[in-house]
């Protein structure tokens, strides 16, 4: 007989969540520190979402999205997780440029970036400082109608290298692009390029197994393998969640499903206003990516003068389009060192990461599929030969991840990697509006993704999941506690 | 809890949230924010605390009114004043 993944479960929790991804993690912890009874359903069968990692023999270990984030990690790790979970965020050193306009190497810090654009892009200070301020004061309530492109125009005009020095990290980071309002640009460039770039030592798998044993001291069930089938809601009230053909009831539910499978793959659409659902129809979605892992042979190893990320281009300009196209020249290179999991057999790897369309990658023939495959891994192969001479006798074992993995391992429609385009936002938001008691947790809107952006979110959440539950008390219990 | 116990209290919030902050010199009349480095999770986790400690419930839309020391106490002095504090 097969293994019931839900045995012990009960029948009724105060919140259950969908997803394990880092927001639904973070959510998950929260509530459960609070006291709260938490039932956590990933349908994988390991928590992280698309913070994850694989492994291979040799002792090889893959991370898929660990290649750096903002600074605000440490104080969200420390808030929402544990200090031993802070205390393991570190800066990487180096940052690394290569492309026809530039070749350079940054701290990626506010100080650093204004050195350079003064000194090597023969940039005035004022203009920069103010630039700066400007990305800074930005909130996410500004006019929506002034694009990247234009707040960039508007500051340098006609500098497509510092364009391409302030916007193409951003776009690897979260997908943005020229063409999506100022504001998710300006929040996440004043998060991600003030204090530089962190990552967390010890691999995703080492942050994802302790967040699991924090959340099961804080008694949060959670249940692996247990994809939910449907959120049952009625009267525009969630009553809890069918899962393995079972009914779990819940006075509160957090989805963090992207925000599409949330509202029309979960969701009972009687549930939901038609205009609401006819404005979700028409977030856009961000873009997937591909990515490409390599592993040097044991006894091989990478100078560290080749940085820790390397933004690396052939393209002479930089477009939005020729980022996301197939026939990719730009790529950013993630080198983990042996640093990387002190605790690990030392190993050097390398990830490398497109943005990539998901159409370009869906209903391929299987052959066809696999000789895309094989050309995405020998072209980065060629690429990465710049910067680890002779990489093709060095490295030991290859594979790639294409728009269609990331979509089988998080059933994120489309496979997108970065959540939806900044309008998801408003819309994920007004998710409670529409049925009491459900709430969206997941990458939406640019400035809620990523891995800091993720677990904010959760926060953001549980926060009101908190208040609904509390002021539900207080209508069921006379308040005499005060 | 009178205004100035209301004060004192956020002063202890603050001194969790932000520990590296010198908190003597705060401007009652002056925002947070430009005397603070706290940004909007900062803000997030006084109304976390509040609850946590209290039991009071700030509405998003009311999240206006924690701008500045004077507005937060003159917001909070009608919800606690019936508060012992601990």
């Amino acid at each position: 007989m097969p293994r019931d993944f839900l045995t012990g479960a009960r029948d009724a929790y105060d919140v259950i969540v969908i997803g394990g991804g880092l927001g639904g993690l973070t959510c998950a912890n929260l509530l459960g520190r609070s006291g709260h009874r938490v039932l956590l359903l990933e349908q994988h069968y390991k928590l992280g979402g698309l913070a994850t990692w694989f492994k291979r023999p040799g002792g090889r270990i893959f991370d898929i999205s660990l290649h750096g984030f903002p600074v605000g990690m440490i104080k969200s790790c420390r808030r929402y997780w544990t200090s031993e979970i802070a205390d393991s965020i570190v800066p990487l050193r180096r940052i690394r440029f290569d492309n026809p306009m530039f070749s350079l190497t940054t701290t990626f810090d506010r100080v650093d970036f204004t050195r350079l654009l003064i000194d090597r892009f023969r940039l005035e200070r004022a203009a920069v400082e103010s630039f700066f301020e400007r990305a800074r004061g930005m909130r996410f309530y500004d006019d929506q109608s002034t694009t990247v492109g234009d707040l960039f125009e508007s500051f340098f005009p006609g500098r497509e290298d510092v364009v391409r020095l302030l916007m193409e990290p951003i776009t690897y980071a979260n997908g943005s692009t020229l063409e999506d309002p100022a504001i998710a640009y300006g929040i996440v460039f004043s998060n991600f390029m003030s204090k530089g770039v962190y990552i967390y030592e010890g691999g995703t798998d080492g942050l994802i197994a302790r967040m699991g044993r924090e959340l099961r001291r804080n008694g949060v069930d959670i249940r692996i393998r247990c994809p939910a089938e449907r959120i049952v809601a009625e009267g525009r009230r969630v009553r809890g969640v069918v899962v393995r053909g079972r009914f779990i009831g819940a006075r509160a539910v957090v989805s963090n499903a992207s925000l599409h499978a949330t509202l029309f793959r979960l969701l009972d659409r009687q549930q939901v206003d038609p205009a609401f659902l006819e404005e979700a129809e028409s977030v856009r979605l961000n873009n997937s990516s591909t990515q490409v892992y390599m592993a040097l042979k044991p006894e091989e190893s990478i100078d560290e003068s080749t940085g820790d990320l390397l933004f690396s281009s052939t393209a002479r300009s930089f477009r939005t389009e020729s980022l996301l196209g197939r026939d990719i020249t730009s790529r950013t290179f993630s080198f983990y060192y042996p640093r990387t999991r002190p605790h690990a057999p030392p190993r050097h790897v390398i990830v490398s990461s497109t943005n990539a369309r998901y159409e370009d990658w869906v209903g391929l023939p299987d052959d066809e599929y696999a000789r895309r495959k094989r050309i995405l891994m020998e072209t980065t192969l060629d690429a990465l030969d710049r910067y680890v001479p002779r990489a093709r006798d060095r490295i030991e074992h290859v594979e790639a991840a294409t728009p269609r993995t990331f979509e089988r391992y998080t059933g994120h429609p489309s496979g997108t990697s970065f959540g939806t385009k900044f309008e998801g936002l408003k819309v994920s938001r007004g998710v409670p509006e529409q049925v009491r008691g459900l709430y969206h947790a997941g990458s939406v809107g640019i400035i809620m993704s990523g891995w800091l952006g993720a677990i904010n979110y959760g926060v953001i959440v549980a926060n009101e999941v908190e208040n609904q539950l509390m002021a539900e008390s207080r209508t069921r219990v006379p308040a005499n506690d005060a | 809890m009178t205004a100035a116990e209301i004060r004192e209290e956020i002063l202890d919030i603050l001194s969790d949230i932000a520990p590296d902050e010198d908190l003597s010199g705060l401007e009652d009349g002056v925002a947070f924010r430009d005397q603070l480095e706290l940004d909007s999770m900062d803000f997030l986790d006084i109304v976390m605390e509040l609850r946590k400690r209290h039991r009071i419930q700030i509405p998003e839309e009311d999240y206006g009114a924690l701008a500045s020391m004077a507005s937060t106490v003159e917001y909070l002095t009608p919800r606690m004043k019936d508060m012992e504090r601990a």
